[in-house]
């Protein structure tokens, strides 16, 4: 009965110790100022074969705000951190064609972590990759038909904002960006984004968007969480 | 009697390639001007296929673009070998017939070691057929001058050469061979002009009428160095154009607002955030801005230098000489030049305006190539040099 008692707590125990060694962090971020309007993409409607697949208007993401500011397609990640992937065992992240457009149009992963580049389209589409030179990533091209399996990619080294294109249609490109750790986060269109099982102890959050730049704040993890909002502005 | 080929067969031909390669740098133009270079992964093939058998439905987007550019180039390849050929008369023959006798060698063993490259196979060997054919049937003509045949094997060697460029800066994903790629086309181009004028009888005809003319080596030496100008400006062009960023400076005639724009990081860092592009561009760097900023500057020397010419050949010969019509032409397609590169960052870099403005750019260059070319046989001191130089019906050396 005693052994039973002390098999239970260890047990409790050993549950609790990563909320209370770790947190997540969450937060909001939003956008001050009126951005410049996202142009049309014309010539998306005027291709012969895209034009078919969508018929609304369709306009660069540049800046994807919320009616109460919310700023979409922030990269959040921990400044200065890194040597702590865990890519290689990580679910794979995705990216589609769809519409002759890339969705998402900013996403995250790890080294080492598997991106899976798939085509819902009824016609072919080229994925060039084009990383930073310097940056340790090898550009790719790939061909991928209509139909056809999934593009696998895997990448060696950190790089903020890697570009996907499309060279067949011109106006589709996104990008990716990939850490060497597992703490970091894409916002959504509401702003939010959460950054899970981060240790205790203090950081600074590196926040960054394509256009509107780059904000950093300091935050401190305990007692299993932590919440910051951070703005962004135009003038 | 050995039959001899008509002449003027040989130079409308060699116009028929030089045109041709003007297109062809007009449809690169458009692959550069639509961001379309990487469109195609493969080479030599197209999405698999033989480049001769890719379907036609697939031409979509930036393929039409790519691909048409590399028919265009194989048409301008075998224009180029044909020129060749004929250049060297009947001793392409024999030439012939071996190069078809591999073709078809080579067709068998591709079809037997690699079945599902049938469509290569059936490539190679309809070639080879050509070719052999050709070997039995070529005309007995009696070979060009030797400096002209090895200006033939020099194009044919150039095209050759910028078909495996073309096909390496796809594979290799380096920009900077296609800056070497749009280069060596102007060069090649002038070569192909060179050719149509040596065949030509106004190149017999400057030869024969050329008068003394005191002001001969001044000019010859204005032309040389302005047309080296322009190629450099074309260098410069094809810089900017093969960083595919975009427009580095989006206004004209200031450059952000100023006479010269700031490049600092936090400034360049701005212009890239500020730019709302709808096509795939690589950041604006700072470099490219001083590069952007001195082929403007490079434009109005050009059109000064160009200016200058025109200026002192109307004084220096007599009217109705023909070196004042084509500095008259040389001054208007520079006056053209410099609108159409005002109209490209107006137009926010339009593809056809962008590919227009490289057309005339490549006439530019050929125009001034051509001239510097006709100086030197109309002005007198032409005479001085070796009478191999001169065109003849007859070969010089066996």
């Amino acid at each position: 009965m005693r052994t039973l008692s002390v098999i239970l707590t260890a047990t409790t125990l050993a549950a609790a110790l990563p909320a209370t060694f770790a947190g997540d962090i969450t937060g909001k971020i939003t956008l001050k100022g009126t951005p410049p309007a996202n142009p049309e993409v014309k010539d998306l409607a005027a291709d012969v074969n895209c034009g078919k697949l969508v018929t609304e208007k369709v306009f660069m993401p540049f800046y994807v705000v919320g009616s109460g500011g919310e700023l979409a397609d922030v990269f959040v990640t921990i400044k200065d951190m890194s040597g702590k992937s865990t890519g290689a065992s990580a679910e794979p992240a995705v990216i589609d064609q769809k519409g002759c457009q890339y969705h998402p149009y900013v996403s995250a992963m790890q080294t080492k972590q598997t991106l899976l580049v798939k085509n819902s389209d009824p016609l072919l589409h080229n994925v060039n990759i084009t990383p930073t030179p310097g940056s340790g990533n090898k550009p790719a091209n790939q061909a991928q038909l209509q139909g056809g399996p999934d593009l696998k990619f895997t990448f060696d080294a950190p790089e903020k904002f890697m570009r996907f294109k499309c060279d067949v249609h011109g106006w589709m490109f996104a990008y990716v960006c990939v850490v060497d750790h597992p703490f970091f986060a894409v916002s959504g269109k509401d702003g939010t984004f959460k950054i899970k099982d981060v240790p205790l102890g203090k950081y600074t959050i590196e926040a960054t968007h394509r256009k509107a730049g780059t904000v950093t704040k300091e935050v401190e993890v305990k007692d299993g969480a932590a919440n910051l909002d951070l703005t962004f502005e135009v003038k | 009697m050995t039959p001899t080929t008509e002449p003027r067969g040989l130079q409308r031909f060699a116009v028929l390639t030089a045109v041709a390669t003007l297109f062809l740098i007009s449809v690169g133009g458009m692959v550069t001007s639509h961001g379309a270079g990487m469109a195609v992964p493969d080479w030599p093939n197209t999405y698999g296929y033989n480049m001769f058998f890719f379907p036609f439905s697939s031409w979509i987007g930036g393929i039409f673009y790519e691909h048409s550019h590399r028919l265009a180039g194989s048409f301008v390849g075998l224009l180029t070998l044909i020129q060749a050929a004929w250049f060297y008369g009947k001793r392409s023959r024999p030439v012939l017939k071996w190069i078809g006798a591999a073709l078809l060698l080579g067709g068998i063993v591709v079809a037997l070691t690699s079945p599902k490259q049938w469509q290569d196979a059936v490539v190679i060997h309809a070639s080879g057929a050509v070719a052999l054919a050709a070997g039995f049937f070529w005309p007995r003509s009696e070979p060009q001058p030797l400096w002209l045949r090895r200006l033939a094997l020099l194009a044919l060697g150039l095209v050759i050469l910028q078909g495996v460029l073309g096909g390496l800066r796809v594979t290799l994903f380096k920009d900077e061979i296609g800056i070497f790629h749009a280069t060596l086309a102007q060069l090649f181009f002038v070569l192909a002009g060179a050719l149509a004028l040596f065949t030509s009888r106004t190149w017999r005809r400057t030869g024969e009428e050329a008068k003394p003319c005191p002001h001969a080596t001044n000019l010859r030496s204005l032309y040389a160095a302005v047309s080296a100008l322009v190629l450099v400006q074309l260098i410069l062009g094809a810089t900017m154009r093969h960083q595919h960023a975009g427009l580095a400076v989006p206004d004209f005639p200031l450059a952000y607002g100023k006479l010269w724009p700031a490049t600092d990081a936090a400034a360049v860092a701005g212009y890239n955030r500020a730019r709302l592009e709808t096509t795939a561009m690589n950041d604006i760097t700072s470099t490219q801005i001083v590069v952007h900023m001195a082929h403007r500057l490079t434009a109005v020397a050009v059109a000064l230098a160009i200016g200058a010419c025109w200026w002192l050949t109307r004084r220096k010969l007599a009217a109705g000489h023909p070196l004042r019509r084509a500095t008259c032409l040389w001054l208007a397609l520079v006056l053209a030049q410099f609108t159409l590169g005002a109209w490209t960052v107006w137009s926010n870099k339009a593809a056809d305006v962008a590919t227009l403005h490289v057309v005339i750019g490549a006439l530019t260059l050929l125009t001034g190539a051509m001239l510097t070319l006709l100086a030197f046989r109309c002005l007198p001191r032409f005479r001085e040099l070796p009478e191999a130089l001169q065109i003849s019906p007859q070969s010089q050396r066996i």
